[in-house]
C-alpha cells in the first residue's frame, strides 16, 4: 500500500499538461464516470436518502441511544488502542527492516503484507481459536486472569492484526529514502540517539507515519470480518457498531442501520479528507528536501 | 511497547550500539513471530491436525468445493472490470486536467475507507425488495440480491480502488512524453495503448490485480449482508468458513481457511516477485 | 493456467445451477439449529418424491436466526418454502403479500409439524448444579442462549422464564420481569442465531449452562458425547411451535407450488416425523411417538395462547419496538 502517498505526489509534483493532444478522454471519462456513478455513488446516495427519511428528531434518539452510543465509543476506543500498538509496531518494523541487517529480513518483510492478502474472516477464525480458553495463547493467557476473546482487547486484537500494514509501507519508503548521513553527523556532533531521533529521523517521517496511522484508524473502524469471531456480542460492552448496524438490519430496523451506517460514512469520510490533507503535506515536505 | 519510541534511536547510532540494534531486532522478530506467523501456522495445523485424509475430506465436500468456484467466479469477474476501469480513471486522472478532478479521485477512496458492511447496507437499500430501483428489478424479474449479482457488485464497490491507486502514480510519474511522441507520428488510441502505455504500465497494472484479486476472493462483510446464505448457491469460500465453523465442523471451517491462506501466500509470492519487477 | 482456472470456475459456478434447472428444485430457508434436520430430512424426501413422480428433485437450505430470514425474504430471498420456529416471522410474510394470509390452514395443525421447548444443556456432572429456571438468575451462574431480538430461539428462552417468574411469583408481571432482568443480566454473549450460541457454549467453553430448544440440547450432547454434557429439562417451559409456509408469491413465479406442498406435508408423514423425533424434536403422530417415548421427559408446557394471550397481543406488549422485551433487554 505504499504506493497510496504518492498518488497526489505525481500530481502535484507535475502538473498535468492543459492541452489536449492525447487521445481518449470522452471514452475513459464517460468509463470512468459512469462507472462511479453505479458502483460507488448510486448505493451511497442510496443510504443517504434512507438517512433524510428518518427525520433529524428520529435520528439523533437513534445514534444517542445508550446502546448505539456504547457501540460507536467500543469501536472508537478499540481502534485507537489498535492504532496506537499498530503506530509503535509498524514504526519498530519500519525501522528494523529498512536499517538492520539479519538472517530471514526478507521473509519478514514479505510477512508485513499477510493481513492484506489473508481474508479477515480467516484472521478472525484463527485469532479467536488462538485466544480462546482452550487455544494455544488463551491456555497461557486465562490462568494470568488475562482475557482477550469476547473483550475489548479481542477487538482491539483483530483491528491492529488486519492493519498492520498501513504504518510499516507508509514509513518504510520515506525512511529508505532518507540518507542515514544526517544522523551520523548528528552523533558526531554529540547529539544523544533521542534527540537524534526526535530531532532528525522524526520530523522527517512524521508526514508519512502520521498518514499511516490515519489509514489505520481508518482500517479498524471499518473492520468487520476478523472481529464477528472474536468480540462476542455483548449489547453495551463488545458490540461494535458495524455489528450493531448489521442486528438492526436482521431485526427488521431499517431506520436504526442506516443511522449507524450514515455515522460510519461520515468518521470515513472524515478520515479520508484527513489522509488526503496529509498527504498533501508530506509532498510539500518531499519537495523541500528534493 | 514504550521502549519502542526512546530506545530506537540507538540502532542509527554507530557500530558500539550493536546491543540496543540487537534487541530492537528481537523485539521485532518476537512480536512478528507471536502476532503474524503463528496465526499463520495455527491454521494449518487445525486443517492438518486430523490428517490430510480429513483435509481432502473437507475441501472436496460438494459444499466448500462450490463455494471456492463461486469465489473464483467472482475473482474472474470482478478482477478484469475493475483493470478495465483502473486504466480508465488513471488514463482520465493522469493525463487531462478538467474540473472536479480531486472530487473524482476522493470519490473513487471511498469505498477504500468505509466498512464493507455500510458497502451491504448502501446495496440492500438500492436493489432490495423496497430500496431504491429495487421494485423495478422485481417487476422485471431480475435478480441482484442473494444472487451471484449481487455479490459481484458489492465484490466491485470494496475492490474499485485498487487497481487505479497502483496505475496511477506510475502514470503520472512517467509523465504523457511518449504518449505525445506517439500521436505525433500518426498513431491511433488504441495503438498508443497497446505500444506504448500498456508496456510501461504493466506490471503496477498485475501488482493492482493481484492486489484486487486478493480482496475479492476475501471479502466477508460486504458479501454477508447480500448473499442470502444459500447452501451450494451463495456461499462464497469466506462465508463457508462461518457457516461451517456453525455446523460445529471446526476441521472444515480451518481447512477451508487453510485454502484460502494458501492463496494468501501465493499473493504475497506474486507480489514480491512484481515489486522485484517494478523497480 | 489461467484459462484452467477459468475453466474450472465456469464449470463449478455456472454448469450447477444450469444442471439443476433440470428438475425440480427448491429453496427452503430455515432457522439456525436445523441444520442437521434437513440434511436428513433433504434426502429422504428426495426419494419419496422420485418414488411417487418419476422426478428428480433438490432441496436448498439457508440457515440463520428466523427472524433475520424472515427479513432476508422480504427483501427478495427466493424461498419456496420456510420451515421457522416461530409463528410471528411467517405473520410478517404475510403481511408483506409473500405468503397467504390464511397460511395456518394449509397445513394440520396450526401448521406446526413439529413442536419443541426450551431446555438445559449443562456441563459434565453438572457442577453448579442447575435444575430449574431459579437456577439461571444465581449470580455465580453463567448463561448462554442467543439475541431475542434476532432469533425465534431466543424469544421462546424468554417467554418460558417469564412464564416460569409468573407461576412462581402469583403472576405479578413486575416480579417476572425483574426476573427475566437478572437472566439476561447472566448472558456474557448474546450471539445472533441459536447455532453460535451452541458453538460459544460448547467450542469456546463459555458458560455454565446453554438454553435452547430440547432438540438442539439433544443433537448437541449426542455431538460432543466426548464433553460428558448433560440434557437438564426445567419443570415448566413453553410449547415452541414449528410452523411452515409455502412462499407462495415466490413458488408461483417459480412453478414449485406442487413440489413445494409435498416437501411440507412430507414433515407430516410418518417417515418425515421419525426422522424428527431421531433429532429430539416432538412430534404428534401416535406411533412414532411411542417409538421415542423415552427421549422426551415429562415436562409442564404452556402455551403461548393460554398463559401470554395468542401472537398478537403478545407481540403488541413484548416484541414490538418499546415493548417489554426491550426495556429488559437494552438496559443491561
Amino acid at each position: 500500500m505504499s504506493s497510496l502517498a504518492n498518488i497526489d505526489a505525481g500530481a502535484s509534483a507535475r502538473p498535468v499538461r492543459h492541452k489536449r493532444v492525447l487521445p481518449g478522454f470522452g471514452l475513459t471519462m464517460g468509463v470512468t464516470l459512469s462507472y462511479v456513478c453505479v458502483i460507488v455513488l448510486l448505493p451511497v446516495i442510496a443510504l443517504v436518502l434512507k438517512g433524510a427519511e428518518i427525520g433529524p428528531e428520529r435520528f439523533w434518539a437513534i445514534v444517542t441511544a445508550p446502546r448505539t452510543f456504547a457501540a460507536l465509543r467500543l469501536t472508537l476506543s478499540a481502534a485507537a488502542m489498535a492504532t496506537v500498538f499498530n503506530a509503535l509496531y509498524g514504526l519498530l518494523m519500519a525501522w528494523v527492516l529498512v536499517r538492520c541487517e539479519f538472517p530471514g529480513k526478507r521473509i519478514v518483510d514479505a510477512l508485513m503484507d499477510i493481513p492484506f492478502a489473508l481474508p479477515t474472516a480467516v484472521a478472525g477464525l484463527a485469532l479467536s481459536a488462538l485466544f480462546a480458553g482452550n487455544g494455544w495463547y488463551g491456555a497461557i493467557l486465562e490462568p494470568m486472569g488475562i482475557k482477550v476473546v469476547y473483550t475489548i482487547w479481542g477487538v482491539a486484537l483483530a483491528m491492529s492484526f488486519t492493519s498492520i500494514p498501513f504504518v510499516v509501507r507508509t514509513v518504510q519508503p520515506v525512511l529508505e529514502d532518507l540518507d542515514p548521513q544526517y544522523e551520523q553527523a548528528a552523533a558526531t556532533l554529540g547529539a544523544s540517539s533521542f534527540t537524534i531521533f526526535r530531532k532528525v529521523v522524526f520530523p522527517a517521517i512524521l508526514p508519512a507515519f502520521m498518514t499511516g496511522v490515519t489509514l489505520s484508524f481508518a482500517r479498524s473502524l471499518g473492520e468487520f470480518g476478523a472481529v464477528v469471531f472474536i468480540a462476542g456480542n455483548l449489547p453495551m460492552q463488545t458490540e461494535i457498531a458495524s455489528l450493531l448496524a448489521v442486528i438492526r438490519l436482521e431485526e427488521y430496523d431499517y431506520n436504526g442501520a442506516s443511522a449507524i451506517a450514515l455515522v460510519l460514512l461520515a468518521i470515513a469520510l472524515v478520515l479520508l479528507g484527513v489522509s488526503n490533507l496529509l498527504q498533501a503535506r508530506a509532498l510539500r515536505y518531499k519537495g523541500a528536501t528534493a | 511497547m514504550s521502549t519502542t519510541g526512546t530506545s530506537a534511536p540507538g540502532a542509527l547510532a554507530p557500530r558500539p550500539r550493536r546491543g540496543v540494534e540487537r534487541a530492537l531486532i528481537g523485539l521485532a522478530l518476537v512480536l512478528t513471530a507471536g502476532f503474524v506467523l503463528v496465526p499463520l501456522l495455527y491454521i494449518f495445523a487445525r486443517a492438518f491436525g486430523a490428517g490430510w485424509g480429513a483435509f481432502a475430506h473437507n475441501v472436496l465436500d460438494p459444499g466448500t468445493l462450490h463455494a471456492i468456484g463461486l469465489t473464483a467466479l467472482v475473482a474472474v469477474i470482478v478482477v478484469p472490470v475493475n483493470m478495465a476501469f483502473g486504466i480508465a480513471a488513471a488514463w482520465a486522472i493522469a493525463r487531462f486536467r478538467f474540473p472536479g478532478r480531486k472530487a473524482l479521485l476522493t470519490l473513487i477512496e471511498i469505498p477504500f475507507s468505509i466498512s464493507p458492511i455500510i458497502a451491504g447496507i448502501c446495496y440492500l437499500l438500492l436493489y432490495g425488495r423496497n430500496g431504491l430501483v429495487g421494485p423495478w428489478l422485481m417487476a422485471l424479474d431480475l435478480k441482484v440480491l442473494f444472487a451471484l449479482p449481487g455479490i459481484v457488485l458489492v465484490t466491485l464497490f470494496v475492490t474499485a480502488p485498487f487497481v487505479m491507486r497502483e496505475v496511477l502514480p506510475l502514470m503520472q510519474a512517467q509523465g504523457s512524453e511518449q504518449e505525445e511522441a506517439a500521436v505525433t507520428l500518426g498513431a491511433s488510441g488504441w495503438q498508443i495503448f497497446r505500444r506504448v502505455t500498456l508496456p510501461n504500465i504493466r506490471w503496477a497494472l498485475l501488482y493492482g490485480a493481484v492486489l484486487c484479486g486478493a480482496r475479492a476472493v476475501g471479502e466477508f462483510g460486504a458479501v454477508s449482508v447480500v448473499s442470502g446464505m444459500i447452501r451450494g448457491q451463495t456461499m462464497t469460500l469466506p462465508l463457508q468458513i462461518e457457516l461451517l465453523f456453525n455446523d460445529l465442523n471446526i476441521v472444515g471451517a480451518f481447512a477451508a481457511a487453510a485454502v484460502l491462506t494458501l492463496l494468501a501466500l501465493v499473493v504475497l509470492v506474486l507480489k514480491a516477485a512484481m515489486e522485484a519487477r517494478r523497480r | 493456467m489461467k484459462h484452467r482456472i477459468v475453466a474450472a470456475a465456469l464449470a463449478l459456478g455456472l454448469a450447477f445451477p444450469a444442471m439443476a434447472s433440470a428438475q425440480d428444485k427448491i429453496l427452503n430457508v430455515s432457522y439456525d439449529i436445523s441444520r442437521e434436520l434437513f440434511q436428513q430430512i433433504n434426502p429422504a424426501f428426495a426419494k419419496a418424491w422420485k418414488e411417487q413422480t418419476g422426478r428428480d428433485v433438490s432441496v436448498d437450505q439457508s440457515h440463520a436466526g428466523s427472524s433475520k430470514q424472515a427479513r432476508a425474504i422480504l427483501e427478495g430471498l427466493p424461498a419456496d418454502v420456510v420451515t421457522f420456529n416461530q409463528v410471528t416471522d411467517i405473520d410478517v410474510l404475510a403481511n408483506g403479500g409473500l405468503v397467504d394470509k390464511t397460511w395456518r390452514e394449509a397445513f394440520p395443525n396450526n401448521a406446526s409439524p413439529y413442536y419443541s421447548l426450551p431446555s438445559f444443556l449443562v456441563r459434565k456432572g453438572n457442577p453448579k448444579a442447575i435444575k430449574d429456571w431459579d437456577d439461571l438468575v444465581r449470580a455465580d451462574v453463567k448463561v448462554i442462549f442467543p439475541n431475542p431480538k434476532t432469533s425465534g430461539n431466543a424469544r421462546y428462552t424468554y417467554l418460558a422464564a417469564y412464564a416460569y417468574a409468573l407461576e412462581k411469583y402469583g403472576h405479578d408481571d413486575a416480579k417476572a420481569q425483574d426476573f427475566v432482568k437478572k437472566l439476561f443480566a447472566n448472558v456474557p454473549v448474546f450471539e445472533t442465531g441459536g447455532r453460535a450460541a451452541t458453538t460459544t457454549f460448547a467450542e469456546k467453553d463459555i458458560g455454565d449452562v446453554l438454553v435452547t430448544f430440547e432438540a438442539e440440547t439433544g443433537g448437541i450432547s449426542a455431538l460432543y458425547a466426548d464433553k460428558g454434557f448433560e440434557r437438564v429439562t426445567p419443570s415448566i417451559s413453553v410449547l415452541a411451535e414449528f410452523p411452515v409456509a409455502v412462499v407462495s408469491e415466490n413458488a408461483k413465479k417459480a412453478k414449485s407450488e406442487e413440489v413445494s406442498k409435498a416437501y411440507l406435508n412430507f414433515l407430516y408423514a410418518p417417515e418425515g416425523q421419525r426422522i424428527l423425533a431421531r433429532n429430539y424434536y416432538r412430534v404428534n403422530d401416535p406411533a412414532v411417538k411411542a417409538e421415542f417415548a423415552d427421549r422426551f421427559p415429562e415436562v409442564k408446557l404452556v402455551t403461548v395462547e393460554d398463559e401470554f394471550g395468542g401472537w398478537d397481543k403478545l407481540n403488541k406488549t413484548h416484541f414490538a419496538e418499546g415493548g417489554i422485551l426491550d426495556k429488559l433487554f437494552a438496559n443491561q
